[in-house]
């Protein structure tokens, strides 16, 4: 997910051609304050105006409790981009509330209320706590997001970027993603010049579970992708077990072996994942 | 929409456009002064434009100094926009 | 008349004569000689242990007994760095040489010092490769009286061979040279490396001088150009500015775009079919054209490919490319880099070729016949793939034909790499201003936006989709385009002609129009 300062013209107007599977149009930190209201109106006529074909869109609005929250909503989520992501969720009190507010804004300009996904962002330790209850709340979640550098600052950690102090703040955040069955970005990466450090942490995160991450600089996207694409020998791999599954299914056949390897549904699961990442379509093989 | 003082937006980047807006006398009509690094391929059309904005908004009264660094169609009308309703001190939300 | 691209080109034109228009890449090539006739290089002579060496680039102008009307060369080695082009321009003046021929073998904003002498009617015509800065918007203007004549590398050597352009003298820089002109540009303090543009002037010129600032004992090794050929030495104290000459080492960019399309280039380039053993290969200095070759580096070691040779306008890339193994050899035209200069000197396999080898299309077979895979840049490129590498979007002179239409016709597989716009500028359009390579040569257009195929190469297509690349029409691209940046007014223009744009075969392939004030 490629994050794109929305008060940067020339940034927000190129911002599908990068590959990434996702682009975030951000409100929030990547604006000066004094600028909060340009971005706004900037991304709304980008939004109008630019196809970002084959991305994903999200707008990242300010906090609902800061003084530009509110507005922010207001012009966005009448636009529906695909995903509206909201910074700083730290219970279940504030989700609730923003949500409602999301809901009413949609019912006044007739929309329904489960198109346009909510991803929330998990930024504090309070944040970590709840995260769980947070993300349940409501289907249209349908990601959540760890914001490493913020959440480093609520936790007053010395060293913020050597990933120590958040570990238990990742794995928590995806375990309530799993339990939600929902997706779960990492954060920014922010040494943008070390390819191979980006590396190591992509490979990590994707060891815990977390099914993309924040990317800040497009050079940045090519790694990620290497990293979380499945290799053409997953690939292969993939394709045998689900043909054998759809086979030994027509037979009744529940528990089987590919390559000498037992296969039953959870490895079946895995093997379909793979596919999806692979943006094979199951159905045609 | 009623302006109140002089305000601008956007900036002087690659791909922007530093519009400022200054309120003037009713009927004095509109003074639009334009430079733009693509005048001759776009000149046109970026007068065109603002004036189509400006007829929306059915601003007839205002002066507006554009300085084009090859804006985009949605960047023009956006800084437009942010500049009118910040001269307009419409924008809740901004700090000055 | 109208040439194969129904483009109109007049009969003649003032100032050059009689004009041919293009009737197509191969149309001369396909008879295996040239109708033209060509002009025998100068006789000349010298008393035995004369000295040739002058105290000062003017005493040896003088010596060489200028006239108005004359044409002078130059090479452009020295890039940016140059400034012998423009003292040598200053003394002629202050000779009170007039109506001068400027036949330089490409002209930078280096040379922008040189305008006053084209107002005031010192120099009134120029042949050049490419031209920058304030001369080449001088020149859209219409500035000077007669029509300049944008040639290609390999084109200026079949000019001077078929007498087109006629040097009366040639001031030629080189970083090492001893007493008789035996010179190089491979050692010395402001070392550029090949001299590759140089050897046709120096064989043709009726005066050749070498300037060096760098004396070496008798004889200088090696030698790009040998003392039969040159009537007299300077030595001054500094030939240019070596920061600018030659970098240290070439960076491959880091802009985001031009890293975007080069990884997709390089796609194209792998799925393409030319990508094997044995492959030659030629890339750009910088920009999205170089960078493809770091990532064609990467698959070719995945992959085990080892390539035969690289061609160019080399930079430090290559040359690492080429102690990797990678190659076999390299030829090199223009050097970019210190490094190169030095892996000029030191690797045998690393082959200095002058501009006729390279590209003049009218001998047994250049370099560029050789080619399988190049990548070049554009200014503009249309749906007919015509490119424009020539005029800027003003309709301003700002960029060189330079080995663009030379390498794009015998490369098996020419890729073009670009933005689709840059700014607000569209660059995929549906005509470009000047053409200077014509779309029968260019195979496939890589953009961020999207990839197009020449239709002439439906088995590049197929090969291409059959690998999941999407290949776009080239129609909807430019559709595309014009529908995010607004349809762009056509650049004003007069009905007077400023230029003219040859083909490398010499037929007149476009015009370059007076742009109105």
């Amino acid at each position: 997910m490629l994050y794109i300062p929305g008060n940067n013209p020339a940034m927000l107007q190129q911002g599908s051609v990068y590959g990434a599977d996702g682009v975030l149009l951000d409100l929030e930190d990547a604006v000066a304050l004094n600028q909060k209201d340009s971005a706004r109106i900037l991304v709304s006529h980008m939004l109008k105006y630019i196809s970002y074909e084959g991305c994903e869109v999200t707008v990242r609005v300010n906090h609902i409790d800061t003084p530009f929250g509110l507005d922010d909503l207001k012009q966005i989520v009448p636009l529906q981009p695909d995903a509206i992501r909201l910074p700083k969720v730290e219970t279940l009190e504030e989700i609730s509330r923003i949500i409602q507010v999301i809901e009413e804004i949609e019912d006044e300009h007739q929309l329904p209320h489960d198109r346009m996904k909510v991803h929330v962002m998990i930024e504090t330790a309070l944040g970590v706590q709840n995260v769980y209850d947070i993300a349940k709340y409501s289907p249209r979640i349908d990601a959540i997001s760890i914001g490493g550098q913020d959440l480093a600052a609520d936790m007053q950690l010395v060293k913020a970027n050597d990933g120590i102090g958040i570990d238990y703040a990742r794995k928590q955040i995806v375990m309530a993603a799993k339990a939600c069955k929902i997706d779960v970005f990492d954060t920014v990466y922010v040494d943008t010049e070390n390819e191979e450090g980006l590396r190591d942490e992509a490979e990590y995160i994707k060891k815990l579970g977390f099914t993309g991450k924040a990317i800040i600089n497009p050079r940045q996207i090519e790694i990620v992708n290497e990293v979380f694409t499945p290799t053409e020998v997953e690939i292969r791999k993939a394709v045998k077990i689900v043909k054998a599954f759809e086979r030994n299914k027509a037979e009744g056949i529940g528990v089987f072996a590919v390559d000498g390897k037992m296969v039953d549904a959870p490895v079946v699961q895995r093997a379909l994942r793979v596919l999806e990442m692979a943006d094979i379509d199951a159905e045609a093989l | 929409m009623k302006l109140k003082t002089k305000a601008q937006a956007g900036s002087f980047e690659s791909s922007d456009v530093l519009i400022m807006v200054e309120p003037v006398e009713k009927g004095t009509g509109r003074k639009i002064e334009l430079s733009s690094i693509v005048m001759q391929q776009f000149g046109e059309d970026l007068l065109q434009q603002i004036n189509r904005d400006l007829d929306a908004y059915g601003m007839s009264d205002v002066r507006i100094i554009v300085n084009d660094k090859g804006a985009l169609p949605p960047t023009i009308s956006a800084r437009l926009e942010t500049a009118l309703k910040r001269a307009a001190e419409m924008q809740t939300g901004t700090l000055k | 008349m109208k040439n194969k691209l129904q483009i109109n080109i007049p009969e003649e034109l003032a100032g050059i004569g009689k004009l041919e228009p293009f009737q197509g890449a191969f149309a001369k090539l396909k008879k295996g000689w040239m109708e033209e006739k060509t002009v025998p290089p100068p006789n000349k002579a010298k008393l035995p242990h004369s000295n040739k060496v002058c105290a000062s680039l003017k005493e040896a102008i003088v010596k060489t007994k200028p006239y108005n009307g004359m044409t002078i060369s130059f090479h452009h080695h020295l890039r940016g760095g140059d400034n012998l082009l423009v003292e040598s321009i200053k003394i002629l003046a202050e000779l009170g040489i007039k109506d001068i021929t400027l036949a330089s073998s490409s002209l930078t904003s280096a040379h922008d010092p040189i305008l006053p002498y084209f107002k005031d009617g010192t120099i009134t015509q120029v042949y050049s490769s490419g031209i920058r800065g304030e001369l080449g918007k001088a020149i859209a203007e219409g500035i000077l009286p007669k029509p300049c004549v944008i040639h290609s590398h390999g084109g200026r050597v079949r000019c001077v061979h078929t007498g087109r352009i006629k040097i009366d003298l040639a001031i030629l820089a080189a970083s090492a040279s001893d007493i008789e002109g035996n010179a190089t540009g491979s050692h010395g303090p402001s070392a550029f490396g090949s001299m590759g543009y140089a050897a046709i002037d120096s064989w043709y010129a009726k005066q050749v001088v070498v300037v060096t600032d760098n004396i070496v004992d008798y004889p200088c090794v090696p030698q790009s150009v040998t003392q039969n050929y040159i009537d007299f030495v300077v030595k001054v104290d500094s030939i240019g500015d070596p920061s600018k000459i030659a970098g240290g080492t070439t960076r491959i960019t880091k802009a985001p775009m031009d890293l975007q399309i080069a990884r997709l280039a390089a796609q194209v380039i792998e799925h393409s079919g030319e990508l094997k053993d044995g492959f030659s290969f030629q890339v750009g200095a910088g920009g999205a054209s170089l960078a493809v070759a770091k990532y064609i580096r990467k698959i070719m070691k995945q992959r085990t490919i080892k390539g035969s040779f690289i061609l160019g306008g080399v930079t430090s890339y290559g040359v690492d490319m080429l102690n990797e193994g990678l190659f076999g050899s390299i030829f090199d035209v223009q050097s970019f880099d210190a490094a190169v200069s030095s892996s000029l000197m030191d690797n045998p396999y690393h082959i200095e070729i002058p501009a006729g080898v390279y590209a003049n299309p009218f001998n047994c077979g250049c370099m560029t016949n050789k080619l399988d895979i190049v990548v070049l840049g554009a200014l503009e490129i249309d749906t007919d793939f015509n490119v424009n590498v020539i005029t800027g979007s003003e309709g301003y002179v700002r960029g060189a034909s330079g080995g663009h239409s030379d390498t794009a016709s015998g490369a098996n597989l020419t890729v073009v790499v670009c933005p689709s716009f840059r700014g607000r500028i569209p660059i995929v359009k549906d005509k470009v201003h000047t053409v200077v390579t014509p779309g029968e040569s260019i195979d496939v257009l890589v953009t961020e936006r999207g990839i197009c195929v020449n239709p002439e190469r439906a088995d590049l297509k197929a090969n291409l989709e059959a690998s999941g690349i999407q290949v776009k029409d080239i129609e909807d691209l430019a559709r595309e385009v014009e529908s995010i940046t607004g349809k762009a007014k056509p650049i004003e223009i007069t009905d007077r002609i400023v230029g003219v744009v040859e083909y490398r075969d010499g037929t007149i392939i476009d015009v370059i129009h007076q742009v109105k004030e």
